[in-house]
């Protein structure tokens, strides 16, 4: 089933555009930062920017134009947008975990020690 | 009217997942460590599942956002079992 794009009346237009392209910016945004930012642990914070509000504006413009293009309700891509917005902060702190014990491994001095018995 | 409107946000919003994919490669090649090369290879194919959903509002077709949900799902997979592997040294214990 296709829909075109030229059914879409033009204020459902302008808000899917809008969140289009609001999505695709935050995306490139977090990865100029993935790209400059200089070590490792400051680094793992960047993409998030592309998995929180990046898939957030394009699934809401991907809902809004299948919504109004079809005349029903259509929020099958929430399903994505839940699916990311948990498993991407597993990733991200499995990674770091794997980063800090291999630093730690290697004595590396940049990274503190592990804390040992009560405080 | 809201055909162009569309489909020009579609082709800009494409460009910039392309480019963010593009840098996300440069960092894959460039490291310098093994968990750089495993978060380049992440942000990649959420940056992938992003141009597929655009693709799917730019053609209209619903099709795109099934692949979108497999690629989100198998990715996971793989980053998981990518930083299990970093961890331990093996992926099965």
């Amino acid at each position: 089933m296709i829909h075109e794009a030229a059914d879409l009346p033009l204020p459902a237009a302008i808000a899917v555009a809008t969140f289009l392209l609001l999505g695709a910016t935050l995306t490139l945004i977090g990865a100029v930062g993935f790209l400059k930012l200089p070590t490792f642990y400051e680094r793992i914070h960047a993409p998030t920017l592309g998995t929180s509000w990046g898939i957030g504006g394009i699934m809401l413009g991907s809902m809004i134009f299948f919504s109004v293009a079809s005349e029903r309700l259509v929020i099958h891509e929430i399903l994505i947008g839940v699916f990311v917005t948990i498993t991407t902060p597993v990733t991200f702190m499995l990674l770091a975990r794997a980063a800090l014990h291999r630093d730690r491994t290697e004595k590396n001095p940049k990274v503190p020690a592990k804390q040992t018995g009560n405080p | 009217m809201s055909a162009i409107i569309v489909l020009t946000a579609v082709s800009i919003a494409q460009l910039m997942l392309v480019a963010a994919m593009a840098i996300a490669s440069i960092r894959m090649f460039v490291g310098p460590r093994a968990q750089d090369r495993i978060i380049a290879l992440d942000t990649f194919y959420i940056n992938a599942m992003l141009l597929l959903v655009t693709f799917g509002v730019g053609t209209g077709r619903v099709i795109y956002f099934e692949a979108a949900l497999v690629i989100g799902m198998l990715g996971f997979v793989a980053t998981v079992a990518l930083a299990k592997f970093l961890m331990r040294g093996e992926v099965i214990e």
